[in-house]
């Protein structure tokens, strides 16, 4: 058990190393100092000519918005036209068929929001086409889209009166040729050193050692699992995601993506810092993060190690703690690790099923997505977190009768009402969700559907209300992780979690974007010996206090009859 | 919207050809110089290939160390877990039965010896692995069938764990596929 503990400690440590530097790195880069990396400018013009794009124009808050909503419509039609007719699309040596088109309806909306729930397989669901052109190009872009939305709410925190927030394209397209673009290429070619394939030849058959015949799935899978961590994306290669034994083959490249998918988000709070040369509120919001990883960590670690109640009644011993739906060459406690990190940051890769942790495992993933903001998706999580000050700093102002006020900026009703719908949006959408699924499933269990409601769950009771309450919330959080028991391939699921998934995108892209826009042309105030400091951490509890209060018990509710139920009813 | 409309086409367009032609690509050339030449590591066995090193395949003979439960069959081609919550009653007959299964075959073994992945499914439904202990317990019965030595067939139980990684991360495991090559290999030999 003590290595699987040094493997964790390890593992995030090595996270720390790599994205402190990272971090600073992208605040040159973004600053525009020489970087290592300038080799790749000539590329950058290349693509900028080709696209008849002019980056020294420099674009307000809804003119990014408005670059970033086009494309993003474009990638839409896009991708679910070809998911559609992919069987007639070239690179399909397995045979796969089309997508029906409320399946294609939602993986097109699913990788395009940076969330990739899938409701297919893919071995059998997807084809080399589709997995390169449609899903590990939106792979790059969405997380792209998110990182250069983010990079405008940095132009705009300068101190400096202005609606020029830098142009889109251009911190859209350096996100990608200087951040995510090399970062895979390293972890891509870590993977393929250590088994998971590269080849585009297609599926293998063979007599194994006790005279069985099996087939195996392959296809180039290194170069899509490297983004899908990289970008915070999390859709898989092969159906058990990162399960699969050549998707993630042995504990080197377990650790290999578990630092992959969280060093971008974590380095994005330190490029802010060095960026604004605010160091100190930096630490801060690093120190809120880190604190509610760990509180959702260490109850994970401990049930899993422990193991299920029911399996110990049983006189099993679990010297490895719960072992069903996980893999022995990860062990519980590095499980444990990921189902936390791939919740929070909005990954939605699993290294096991999620679906069969312990009900506080799984209460403490729901919990990860519901707040979703501890570090967070590329980009986006620190557009979460922003919501969650400007909230903290308006009722801190009001609690000492103070006008509210971050980073010089008098924070006014405009403000709070976006702020507030963003993030009362967020649970609306997710409990609004549940409670149409399960009236549909209480009262019409028979509807005469091709997937008739009383064959969703793949579990009864209380689990069975986790499954579809976990569908929605990692669809809101735009997670993609699942309990994957769900029968979730059918058009009530496949649409009505396609909707969830672009409103929990784009509105809190564009609500946090506005904000800041609006900040950014009011009259910067210095500070004074009566200015609420952000950058302490009293302040750091109050923000954590308003993420407890906005998000987390919102839900209590739904938590209790789902997870909470589970937990005290398993003997 | 004309204004971002034709430059997000074109941009889609260079963007495709190089994120999803040439990257691809080039991962593609690195992986030929990879073990497996970029297709899955292969084990050979008498001339011929009897698995892929990292995917678990299907053992449920006597005579040889059993795999791990699967949800999938050990079907390498569509792979996953059961799914099952761990307070859903069916399943937990479904363990109960692996459990009188593993008993029945392993006579003299207790229920306090048998570690839980011997009786619970894993998440790819492929896991080539076990832990050290979930062969051990295995040893008694191998040694009746095969006539060898519990001692000898220990030894290739230990000669064939892998340790954690740098002997510091992670847990110890036993890859299945080469562990029943060794136990051929042993038979081979007498």
């Amino acid at each position: 058990m003590n290595t699987e503990l040094t493997g964790v400690i390890f593992t995030y440590l090595l996270t720390l190393a790599i994205a402190i530097p990272l971090g600073v790195y992208i605040a040159r880069m973004f600053r525009g100092d020489k970087t290592w990396l300038d080799f790749m400018a000539p590329l950058e013009r290349f693509i900028f000519r080709f696209s008849g794009i002019d980056t020294k124009k420099e674009m307000n808050w809804k003119q990014h918005m408005f670059a970033l909503l086009t494309i993003n419509s474009v990638w839409l039609f896009y991708a679910f036209f070809c998911l559609l007719f992919q069987a007639h699309l070239p690179l399909n040596p397995d045979g796969n068929p089309n997508q029906t088109p409320d399946l294609a309806f939602n993986t097109a909306i699913s990788f395009l929001v940076n969330c990739n729930l899938q409701d297919y397989s893919g071995e059998s669901g997807a084809t080399y086409f589709t997995q390169h052109f449609v899903i590990m190009f939106l792979q790059f872009v969405s997380a792209a889209t998110g990182i250069a939305a983010l990079f405008v709410l940095f132009k705009a925190f300068r101190d400096k009166v202005t609606d020029k927030l830098g142009n889109f394209w251009d911190f859209f397209v350096k996100s990608i040729t200087r951040i995510l673009l090399p970062l895979s290429v390293v972890t891509a070619i870590i993977l393929a050193f250590n088994g998971t394939p590269t080849s585009y030849k297609g599926k293998d058959s063979f007599i194994t050692l006790q005279g069985d015949t099996a087939h195996v799935s392959r296809g180039p899978a290194a170069a899509m699992i490297a983004i899908k961590h990289i970008g915070t994306n999390g859709g898989g290669w092969f159906g058990a995601n990162s399960a699969h034994p050549l998707e993630n083959p042995n504990y080197l490249t377990n650790t290999t993506e578990l630092v992959a998918q969280v060093i971008i988000p974590i380095a994005l709070v330190f490029a802010l810092g060095f960026y604004l040369n605010k160091k100190k509120f930096a630490y801060v919001m690093f120190g809120v993060m880190t604190l509610g990883m760990l509180m959702l960590l260490i109850p994970t670690m401990n049930a899993e190690i422990s193991g299920s109640p029911a399996i110990a009644k049983m006189g099993i011993s679990q010297p490895t703690g719960a072992m069903e739906g996980k893999e022995v060459r990860f062990g519980p406690a590095n499980t444990a690790y990921w189902n936390i990190v791939t919740t929070i940051i909005s990954t939605g890769s699993v290294n096991s099923m999620h679906d069969s942790a312990m009900p506080v495992s799984g209460f403490m993933m729901m919990m990860a997505m519901m707040t979703n903001c501890f570090y967070g998706g590329c980009g986006v999580g620190i557009l979460n977190f922003y919501i969650f000050i400007v909230i903290a700093v308006f009722i801190s102002g009001l609690m000492v009768g103070r006008t509210p006020e971050f980073f010089g900026r008098k924070i006014e009703a405009r403000e709070m009402k976006i702020a507030s719908i963003i993030a009362l949006l967020h649970p609306f959408i997710i409990l609004v969700g549940t409670a149409v699924s399960s009236y549909v499933l209480v009262h019409m269990p028979n509807a005469d559907w091709a997937v008739k409601p009383s064959s969703w769950l793949n579990n009864p009771g209380y689990h069975g209300f986790s499954e579809m309450l976990y569908q929605y919330t990692s669809s809101a959080a735009n997670n993609g992780s699942g309990f994957e028991g769900l029968g979730d391939n059918n058009v009530f699921w496949n649409v009505s979690a396609g909707f969830v998934l672009l409103l929990g995108r784009f509105l809190p892209i564009i609500g946090p974007v506005a904000i800041a826009g609006i900040l950014a042309n009011k009259k910067f105030i210095p500070e004074s010996a009566g200015t609420l400091k952000s950058d302490t951490s009293t302040f750091g509890i109050m923000v954590f206090a308003v993420i407890l209060i906005v998000a987390a018990l919102s839900f209590f509710p739904a938590l209790a009859l789902g997870p909470i139920a589970e937990h005290f009813s398993l003997k | 919207m004309k204004t971002y409309l034709l430059p997000s086409l074109k941009l889609t367009v260079i963007l495709l050809v190089i994120l999803a032609g040439i990257y691809p690509l080039a991962i593609a050339a690195v992986g030929k110089l990879t073990p497996g030449h970029g297709d899955g590591q292969t084990i050979q066995y008498k001339g011929r290939t009897v698995g892929y090193a990292n995917i678990g395949q299907k053992f449920t003979k006597d005579e040889y160390f059993w795999s791990r439960p699967s949800a999938v069959d050990y079907h390498a081609d569509g792979s996953g877990g059961s799914n099952k919550g761990p307070s859903n009653p069916d399943y937990l007959k479904d363990v109960e039965k692996r459990i009188q299964d593993f008993m029945k075959h392993n006579p003299g073994v207790s229920r306090a010896e048998i570690p839980a992945e011997l009786v619970t499914a894993s998440g790819s439904g492929l896991d080539p692995d076990l832990s050290p202990a979930g062969a051990k317990v295995q040893v008694a019965r191998i040694a009746h069938i095969r006539g060898i030595s519990a001692e000898r067939i220990n030894n290739i139980v230990d000669a064939a764990t892998e340790k954690p990684l740098l002997g510091l991360f992670g847990p110890a495991k036993v890859n299945v596929l080469k562990l029943n090559l060794a136990l051929d290999q042993l038979k081979a030999k007498n």
